[in-house]
């Protein structure tokens, strides 16, 4: 196998009709958790596998139940829940190998989680920290993103620095809906298909930017055809069925990986809570509406699956609900350990050695507090 | 030891950096085939190849982010911003990732990058090709800016800011890239990122001038001598970190000063300077500090330039404007009853 300069495997890009997604989005089980008609060219994973992102859906949910928690109590500052997305969340998170890199926005807590990050440091920016907790190179994850989809370049960037060290890795950079209309958006695409980066990018459209629902947000028949003009191979799937969501990014992760360039995936999901603890859903979107998504939930959608297939057993189900039990019982007792941060710490990482300016302002700073504290 | 022009020694430090480092990458819209708008980068893809050397889409915060996610991979690019006006698109990801990333990763990333801006006028652009944007970048906590106003602080400033661990925005006077100067690229004079030089030593006033308005400050400094006036000329070279020690200095030592910028004048680089020369030396001070600056109207026209830009006149004037006689500055009073 041999990589060109564009990056390419042997300079070829995709033909323009290996890049159209499918007309409707693939989907492997119903939302009854009965076998859909599942189309030939995606694999499903393994029974081992689906249980393993079953065990990993149980604690995403309890994880995600109990920030929202700490944040009714005060002792996180926001938390942006994505409560109804677990199947993507573990699916992005599964996906990757250990040298890959995941580029994650704020909503996607419970996918880093889900990649083995310390829960405690993952929540660390949603605390009010000014750092993102994590160490990025240690994890290959980057800092949670706010602002809307800048970070699918640095996704760009880093999977083309992967390939030029010659590591056998890639990246994925996930996304939400309304992240699809900024410009970084249709940049980090053309990036990367014009140098054949090896980078997948999860779109997870939880079908409203805060408020603006799907339709006011693009006239695109769906996000997927949006990665068509750019030269990307491009899929819609459906983002509560975890089998289908992980089959994809499996086959996404591969194309990747195997010199063939970029690939976009479109999730069709559901946010069920609001955009954060400070939103009213109820302001945009009526009950109904979130009754019919709570129906298609992801997480008993996989548990019916399974047991039908007699792969989960009710031992396992209550293992992997023990499993979140415990993690939520040390969130909870680890979340505020660590104290309230060094102030004078702040001044410390704006540059690898301090400026004068910052050093004369940090000791004004240290001076003021230690008038306070005397 | 030949003559060079800036342009000549930004290509020679760019050259240098290639072959210093393989890290070093330097790409943009054009500095491939065409080796730049401004033919900075003349030569370099054909010597180092396509891989080390290469042109982007055209897209400034696409290139810019692409750039984070290749530093955080750990190598060094050089991105070159084709004009001043024509960075804007990229302020997001200087403003909110490339100055940020090291400190909202607590020190763990941080992002040795180099930002390449043509800025500032002279050269007869048309709308969008002349701007001095060198207070926003200034303004942003995180962010290293350096101006250089001779070829060979050019070619020093380009290698230190290519090795520095800390982005850097380097702003390059469009109008200096063809000055001619008669030395090699020898580090004789060039001080390390962060420190001013007196390009010109005096005793009666100080003028503080960086990129652009240097030469000029210069000029109006001989001009000044003929009146009998001797000012010392301080080159900034670095706008962040600033060089308060050389500065407060020379200031205290002539107890005059006056600050020349081509940007416009309100709430620019200037204005910061000169609070903190008065907060530093107001008993040594004996006139207030003035500033000498472009109006602040949309950067003009060509055909308006020059009566735009701050020229010897409008400094001397300033100069002048110094109190050497012990007396207020009255003169408009004057002019007034007149």
């Amino acid at each position: 196998m041999s990589i060109t300069a564009d990056g390419y495997l042997n300079g070829t890009r995709p033909a323009p009709d290996e890049l159209l997604p499918s007309a409707v989005p693939v989907r492997f089980v119903t939302e009854e958790g009965t076998a859909a008609d599942a189309p030939s060219e995606y694999a499903a994973s393994s029974d081992d596998r689906l249980g393993e992102a079953y065990r990993r859906m149980v604690v995403a949910r309890r994880f995600d139940q109990q920030a929202s928690a700490l944040t009714r109590q005060g002792r996180l500052a926001v938390y942006p829940s994505s409560r109804g997305q677990e199947a993507c969340q573990v699916a992005g998170a599964l996906a990757l190998r250990q040298q890959d890199w995941l580029f994650p926005t704020y909503r996607d807590t419970a996918a880093v989680v889900s990649r083995g990050v310390d829960p405690v440091e993952v929540l660390t920016l949603l605390r009010g920290d000014w750092h993102c907790g994590y160490d990025p190179v240690a994890t290959r994850v980057a800092p949670l993103c706010t602002p809307l989809a800048t970070q699918l370049l640095h996704a760009v960037g880093m999977a083309d620095a992967l390939r030029r060290r010659g590591e056998d890795a890639v990246v994925m950079a996930f996304v939400g809906d309304g992240g699809t209309s900024e410009g970084d958006f249709h940049e980090a695409l053309n990036f990367a298909a014009v140098f054949g980066a090896p980078v997948v990018f999860l779109i997870q459209n939880n079908q409203y930017a805060i408020s603006v629902p799907l339709a006011e947000q693009t006239a695109a028949p769906a996000l997927a055809y949006k990665g068509v003009g750019y030269g990307v191979r491009s899929e819609q799937v459906d983002g509560n069925d975890l089998v289908a969501v992980l089959a994809v990014l499996d086959e996404a992760v591969e194309h990747a990986r195997s010199g063939h360039g970029p690939f976009l995936v479109e999730a069709h999901t559901y946010r069920l809570d609001g955009h954060t603890n400070a939103d009213d859903p109820g302001r945009y979107r009526d009950e109904e509406e979130v009754r019919r998504w709570a129906a298609a939930d992801p997480l008993p959608r996989l548990q019916a699956w399974l047991r039908t297939r007699g792969t989960l057993t009710d031992q396992d189900i209550d293992a992997a609900q023990a499993e979140a039990e415990a993690l939520a019982a040390d969130l909870r007792a680890r979340i505020e350990l660590d104290g309230p941060p060094d102030v004078l710490e702040m001044f410390d990482h704006v540059y690898t050695h301090p400026t004068p300016q910052l050093n004369e302002q940090r000791r004004s700073l240290e001076t003021e507090v230690e008038g306070t504290e005397a | 030891m030949g003559t060079v022009t800036m342009a000549q020694a930004l290509n020679a430090g760019l050259r240098d950096s290639l072959t210093e480092d393989d890290r070093v990458l330097v790409f943009g819209e054009d500095v491939g085939r065409l080796g730049g708008v401004f033919r900075i980068t003349d030569g370099l893809r054909d010597e180092f190849g396509e891989q080390r050397c290469f042109d982007t889409p055209l897209a400034e915060s696409g290139l810019v982010g692409f750039a984070v996610g290749l530093a955080m991979g750990g190598f060094r690019p050089v991105v070159e911003l084709q004009f001043d006006a024509f960075a804007y698109p990229a302020f997001e990801q200087i403003a909110s990732h490339v100055a940020k990333m090291r400190n909202r990763t607590r020190g763990r990333v941080p992002l040795p990058m180099v930002i390449r801006v043509p800025y500032g006028g002279g050269i007869g652009g048309v709308e969008h090709h002349s701007d001095s944007s060198e207070a926003y970048y200034a303004h942003t906590p995180g962010l290293k800016v350096v101006t250089p106003a001779t070829a060979e602080d050019a070619y020093w400033l380009l290698r230190d800011a290519v090795r520095d661990p800390d982005p850097v925005v380097f702003l390059e006077p469009k109008k200096l890239y063809w000055s001619k100067e008669d030395a090699g690229l020898a580090r004789r004079g060039a001080a390390p990122t962060g420190r001013a030089v007196i390009r010109r030593p005096g005793l009666d006033a100080t003028l503080l001038a960086y990129g652009p308005s240097v030469p000029v400050a210069i000029d109006a400094a001989v001009e000044a001598a003929r009146d009998g006036i001797d000012v010392e000329v301080v080159d900034l070279r670095t706008l962040v970190p600033f060089d308060d020690e050389t500065v407060t200095a020379s200031v205290r030592r002539t107890g005059r000063c006056v600050v020349v910028q081509e940007a416009h004048g309100f709430a620019g680089v200037g204005a910061e300077i000169v609070a903190r020369v008065q907060e530093r030396c107001f008993h040594s001070l004996a006139a207030p500090v003035i500033r000498v600056a472009g109006f602040d109207v949309p950067y003009p026209p060509p055909k308006l330039e020059h009566a735009y830009l701050p020229g010897v006149d409008r400094v001397l004037d300033a100069i002048h404007r110094l109190q050497f006689d012990d007396q207020p500055d009255v003169r408009h009073l004057a002019r007034e009853a007149s």
